[in-house]
């Protein structure tokens, strides 16, 4: 099983990103199963939240929130702390939106400069594109089909036109 | 038939739309509150024909449906822990009059302290009002019976009301892939709505009137049978929905590994998935461990129960649910059982999940561990040490 960890502040997409995932994932056929949750309780605009993917072969049976993840995606890199990596599988990865870098194991993309170039509020779908570029757990194609599925018509082709461009940065 | 990605809550409410009733009436309550949105949503852009109601509190969302139910019609609420609470006079009201309404209950703790996440405590504590109660384990079943919901309550045998249960959060907010089936079918499976006991000019009668000692024990006896009856009704629809829908179910429980199994965890709702995982990797390792899963707590599964736990060496029920200065209801109820169909077998109380608390797998290893070499402790309160001198009374 496949867990991702996703890191945000309320209403920068963090739910929407993982929700995105899990429906992508599922949708690539039958041996392909996702479930996505946020963490669960009152929504505050700006305050942390916590959003879950797991993906595997077989249905997801544990609902429980993920202790040690293969991803850990921060929205906000005023979220990442060095600790994060406790909360992270022994070849996991952090990808973070953020200029720089911070050292092993995390890997940065300038979301906000990408987002802001294509007139996006929020990075999350350029984190979704990093994550599809760094894991393979899905294609952009797929990404795109979720998004045409999921996200309102009128912030559709932005958001799809997101995703290839973090995965052509990540390609660089 | 369509693959979506879904949440419990919005499962239920295609399902519900499926179902096509005639009235909805409810209040929003967190976690329940996305299931009458989307309700809400579907009658506004017409892919829902009915009356949508928004009325100002809980009562009066069941007393309305109860309106519409005895004027002939198909009637859905929704709610969830003090929501339910607040309720509770009409729901013996509700099955009293025989009047076959569908609820959705997500299940929520219930104050003080104020806390929104899931428990069982909310239904279990209105186990005898007198409705139909079954849990769903994941979205897909959530729609499911949603559909059948309304199938059995309506059928002429049982008129009886059915609380459908979703674990608030974790089933009512966790997205997985769902299976939505055609209209066309949900109509096959599921005719229009039509009774006797409702208020029509042509065939005046009497309603929801007074009954006295002598007649008011005979209703209750013929409410006592109909529960009971619904339990064949329940078989029926399930292979009816079977036939037409290619999904099948188990009826009042669900078994998994348990058929030649010494240790079994008797539970309910969304916590049963992961109790077959763990059962999965306890077999793997030479453990003859099992799962029984109840999905319905009313009509009560005493017979299957029996039958099933009656070569095990020993039982766990694990569930989100205490009775303050006893035990769990749904251990008492187990055990009533077993002992009922005189079936003898060391059986154990596991308490978690209290307010939303996570139970993780080796919470349930250690349940299955802790059954094996048998305790004097009946009553077990998993993540909590107690003193040693603390007994069960």
């Amino acid at each position: 099983m496949t867990e991702i960890l996703w890191l945000g502040r309320g209403g920068q997409g963090a739910f929407t990103a993982a929700k995105l995932l899990g429906a992508a994932y599922s949708a690539k056929g039958e041996v392909s199963h996702g479930l996505a949750f946020p963490s669960f309780g009152p929504e505050r605009r700006g305050a942390p939240v916590r959003a879950f993917t797991k993906l595997d072969s077989k249905p997801v049976l544990d609902r429980s929130e993920t202790e040690k993840a293969d991803y850990i995606v921060i929205l906000d890199e005023t979220l990442y702390g060095e600790n994060l990596v406790n909360l992270l599988k022994e070849d996991g990865k952090i990808l973070i939106n953020s200029k720089t870098g911070r050292g092993e194991n995390v890997l940065n993309i300038d979301g906000n400069s990408l987002a802001a170039e294509l007139k996006l509020p929020t990075s999350n779908t350029v984190m979704l594109g990093f994550l599809s570029a760094v894991s393979g757990t899905v294609s952009a194609e797929e990404i795109c089909r979720a998004i045409e599925d999921y996200m309102p018509e009128k912030i559709r082709e932005k958001n799809k036109l997101a995703v290839r461009r973090a995965i052509e940065e990540a390609a660089k | 038939m369509a693959k979506k990605f879904l949440s419990g809550d919005e499962a239920f409410a295609e399902g519900v739309r499926l179902a096509r009733p005639d009235v909805i009436s409810a209040y929003p309550i967190t976690p329940q509150t996305i299931v009458v949105e989307r309700l809400s949503e579907m009658v506004e852009d017409g892919s829902l024909k009915s009356e949508f109601i928004h009325v100002e509190s809980e009562h009066s969302a069941l007393s309305c449906a109860m309106g519409a139910s005895a004027a002939g019609v198909r009637a859905f609420t929704a709610t969830s822990s003090q929501g339910l609470l607040y309720m509770a006079e009409c729901l013996v009201y509700a099955s009293g009059g025989r009047f076959p309404i569908v609820m959705m209950n997500a299940n929520r703790s219930t104050a003080l302290p104020w806390n929104i996440y899931g428990d069982q405590r909310d239904s279990l504590a209105l186990l005898d009002s007198g409705w139909i109660q079954a849990y769903a384990e994941n979205a897909q079943e959530s729609l499911d019976l949603a559909l059948m919901s309304f199938y059995i309550a309506e059928n002429k045998r049982v008129s009886t009301p059915f609380m459908a249960n979703l674990d608030g959060f974790i089933l009512t907010h966790t997205y997985e892939e769902v299976d939505v089936p055609e209209t066309s079918l949900a109509e096959k499976f599921l005719p229009p709505y039509e009774t006797e006991n409702k208020l029509d000019p042509d065939a005046p009668k009497n309603m929801a009137f007074s009954a006295g000692p002598e007649h008011n024990y005979i209703f209750k006896y013929k409410e006592h049978k109909a529960m009971l009856e619904a339990a064949a009704v329940i078989t029926e629809a399930e292979e009816k929905f079977a036939e037409i829908f290619g999904r099948k179910y188990t009826g009042l429980i669900e078994k998994y590994l348990a058929d030649d199994a010494d240790y079994i965890i008797v539970t309910l709702g969304s916590i049963a998935g992961l109790c077959r995982e763990t059962a999965d990797k306890l077999r793997a390792e030479g453990k003859r461990v099992g799962v029984v899963r109840i999905r319905y707590m009313r009509p009560f599964p005493a017979a299957e129960l029996a039958e099933v736990l009656k070569n095990a060496k020993a039982a766990a029920v694990l569930e989100k649910d205490i009775s303050f200065g006893n035990e769990g209801t749904v251990y008492t109820n187990v055990n009533s059982a077993l002992f009922k169909h005189g079936v003898t077998l060391p059986t154990y109380n596991f308490i978690g999940g209290l307010g939303g608390r996570n139970i993780s797998t080796a919470d349930i290893e250690n349940i299955f561990g802790t059954i094996e070499k048998g305790t004097d402790k009946k009553v077990n309160f998993i993540g909590i040490e107690v003193d040693e001198n603390e007994r069960d009374r």
